[in-house]
């Protein structure tokens, strides 16, 4: 009996997202008495052996040049292929782009009961009940997985990784690569900054700051901080942002550590994408700003004043002013 | 060429968020149904552009559920779409919601299946992926655009820190996001002629129960801000530091 993770990588390295569900991964391995697996789909610069780390004592890699690209329905098949293989029980992966096409994919090829978005190590006393976040953040949910085999995709930001050290033996299988229907055309990677579903911190500015031209604070804040940028959506929608800062109900979801809301008024469906940041500060010139009332800090005050001083007292402290 | 459209209904944004039933169920007295902000917005109307620039196509609206749903399939129709099916039954999760449409689409034979990328009450973003795995089909999740040339769509979707164009033939499932469309609100005429579009009732093949939700709770309440001066930054810095531990 195994519990196998889906370890996703890109520009050669393995995702936090995926060190995340490793550690996840290895717990459930530990709750239940079963060995913990990784499979890896193509070509990384990772020292794989070292992934033991995490705690995981084998990784199938599975390597072909047909798996360069990424197509959810020739990867499914692979995984899937793997998961029979090595008689795997729980199949884990990232709630994150690719986690997000692959593990329904992977549970209806092995009729396995899935849980998206999973926030918890799973309750095993009376039934298979995973705990995952419903209503966009306003509620919780505990989900009992009825079939024999099950599939996990753990939110981003949601497990923190642990890592000892350890040696994975690297193992390669047998499997049949379909070549893919999808042919990529194009990438565009926001080089340099941090992707915002992962980002630990999130530096977010709404309707307040007025116009995409004083956006210069905002983001000498957020490369202090070391932070990705984010915004609400009348500024996405109004071409100020790209659409893909665009947090909230109809936008991206987040939880980093620290999100600052900066002339941001904090309506419902705003709140809706943010709620499971640890930390909240709001800075809005309007003391009954409802953001307020969801924050953990907040200054009242004009953000073109807060911001600029905002961002020296961060690098004063940060030793770098 | 023939797209189907998957709809489901969700409680209004604004709603509030309540449970029954010894936390149960979710409350439903007094709650506004809406059509699902990403299947509206995104997956309808890009299916309603693509026929608008070539009549030929028809578009098919489907949704998994019960006679309540009938208010939000006509408010569809109302945007667009030449006829609608609801599949009569309450689907129990993404699992058996996907079998329902596989069902029905595979005797249709679809040249383009459009969902959206997440239903905002029960979050599962599962239905597209699970319905293109039950039919064999392509799938490219979190679209941000479509366009259709012929017998292939190019397709942009995000990817872990940017976006990527792929291209794939059809038939293919895709779930839809921002970008893909803007939201359009539904005029006069098209209120008039969805009351005339036909409403066709299936029911449910039978299938088993992958997952259940057993109960639900809400967070705990934050315990309240604190507020810093804004003649004061440095001290939110100092707090973030060594209270909260962020910086
Ligand atoms: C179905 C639906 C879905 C939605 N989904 C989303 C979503 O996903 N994400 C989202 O963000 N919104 C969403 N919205 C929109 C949402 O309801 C709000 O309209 C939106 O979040 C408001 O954006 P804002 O706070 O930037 O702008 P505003 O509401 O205009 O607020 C601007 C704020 O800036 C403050 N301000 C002004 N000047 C300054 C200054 N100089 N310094 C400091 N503060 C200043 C003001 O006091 C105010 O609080 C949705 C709405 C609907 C109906
Ligand atoms: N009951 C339903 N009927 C029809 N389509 C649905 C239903 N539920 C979900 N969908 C579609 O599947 C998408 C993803 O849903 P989910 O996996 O439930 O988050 C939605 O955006 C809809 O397009």
């Amino acid at each position: 009996m195994s519990v196998l993770i889906y370890i996703d990588h890109s520009d050669g390295q393995v995702k936090k997202s995926s060190m995340e569900a490793l550690s996840y991964g290895v717990k459930i391995a530990e709750q239940i008495g079963a060995v913990a697996e990784g499979v890896l789909l193509g070509d990384v610069s990772t020292d794989l052996p070292s992934l033991g780390n995490f705690g995981i004592k084998k990784v199938y890699h599975i390597q072909n040049s047909l798996l360069q690209i990424f197509d959810a329905q020739s990867y499914t098949k692979v995984i899937a292929q793997v998961a029979q293989q090595t008689s795997a029980k729980i199949i884990i992966f990232s709630n994150n782009s690719a986690g997000k096409s692959l593990a329904p994919k992977v549970a209806v090829r092995m009729n396995a009961g899935y849980v998206s978005g999973a926030i918890a190590l799973p309750e095993t006393s009376n039934g298979f009940n995973v705990r995952k976040n419903v209503f966009s953040g306003k509620a919780f949910a505990n989900v009992e997985v009825k079939t024999e085999i099950k599939v996990i995709a753990l939110n981003v930001n949601a497990f923190s990784v642990s890592e000892g050290t350890g040696n994975a033996e690297v193992v390669s299988l047998n499997i049949d690569v379909e070549a893919p229907k999808v042919k990529v055309i194009g990438t565009n990677k926001t080089k340099g900054t941090v992707s915002l579903t992962e980002a630990e911190t999130v530096v977010s500015a709404g309707r307040g700051l007025k116009g995409p031209e004083n956006w210069k604070i905002i983001e000498d804040l957020a490369s202090t901080l070391g932070a990705a940028l984010a915004c609400s959506r009348p500024v996405a929608d109004a071409h100020w942002r790209p659409h893909n800062e665009h947090v909230g109900q109809t936008g991206i979801a987040i939880a980093p550590n620290l999100y600052i809301a900066i002339g941001i008024s904090g309506a419902i469906q705003h709140l809706a994408g943010v709620n499971r940041s640890k930390v909240i500060v709001v800075i809005n010139k309007d003391p009954e700003a409802p953001f307020f009332k969801a924050a953990d800090y907040g200054i009242v005050g004009d953000a073109f004043e807060v911001v600029p001083k905002l961002t020296q007292a961060v690098k004063k402290v940060k030793g770098i002013a | 060429m023939k797209i189907l459209v998957c709809i489901s209904k969700t409680p209004d944004t604004t709603a509030k968020i309540a449970f029954t039933d010894n936390n149960t169920k979710f409350a439903e007295t007094g709650v506004q149904w809406i059509i699902n902000p990403y299947d509206e917005w995104y997956a309808l109307v890009r299916a309603i552009e693509l026929k608008e620039a070539d009549p030929s196509i028809t578009i098919h609206l489907i949704n998994v559920g019960n006679a309540d749903s009938d208010p939000i399939i006509r408010k569809a129709l109302a945007l667009g779409g030449d006829e609608a099916i609801r599949v009569n039954t309450q689907p129990a999760d993404s699992y058996s919601t996907a079998f329902q449409i596989a069902e029905f689409a595979r005797q249709e034979g679809y040249d383009l299946i459009f969902t959206g990328k997440e239903t905002i009450d029960y979050n599962g973003g599962a239905v597209g992926a699970m319905l293109s795995e039950m039919l064999d089909l392509p799938y490219v999740g979190l679209a941000t655009s479509f366009l259709l040339n012929g017998k292939t769509a190019t397709i942009t979707r995000e990817i872990e820190g940017g976006e990527e164009t792929v291209e794939v033939p059809l038939p293919v499932v895709v779930s839809c996001q921002k970008g893909v469309a803007e939201a359009r609100i539904p005029n006069m005429r098209g209120i008039m002629a969805a009351r005339t579009k036909p409403l066709k009732v299936v029911e449910p093949k039978q299938t088993e129960t992958q997952t259940v939700f057993s109960g639900f709770n809400l967070p705990p309440a934050k315990a309240g801000v604190k507020l810093v001066s804004s003649e004061n930054v440095e001290e939110l810095v100092r707090l973030l530091h060594e209270e909260a531990r962020v910086i």
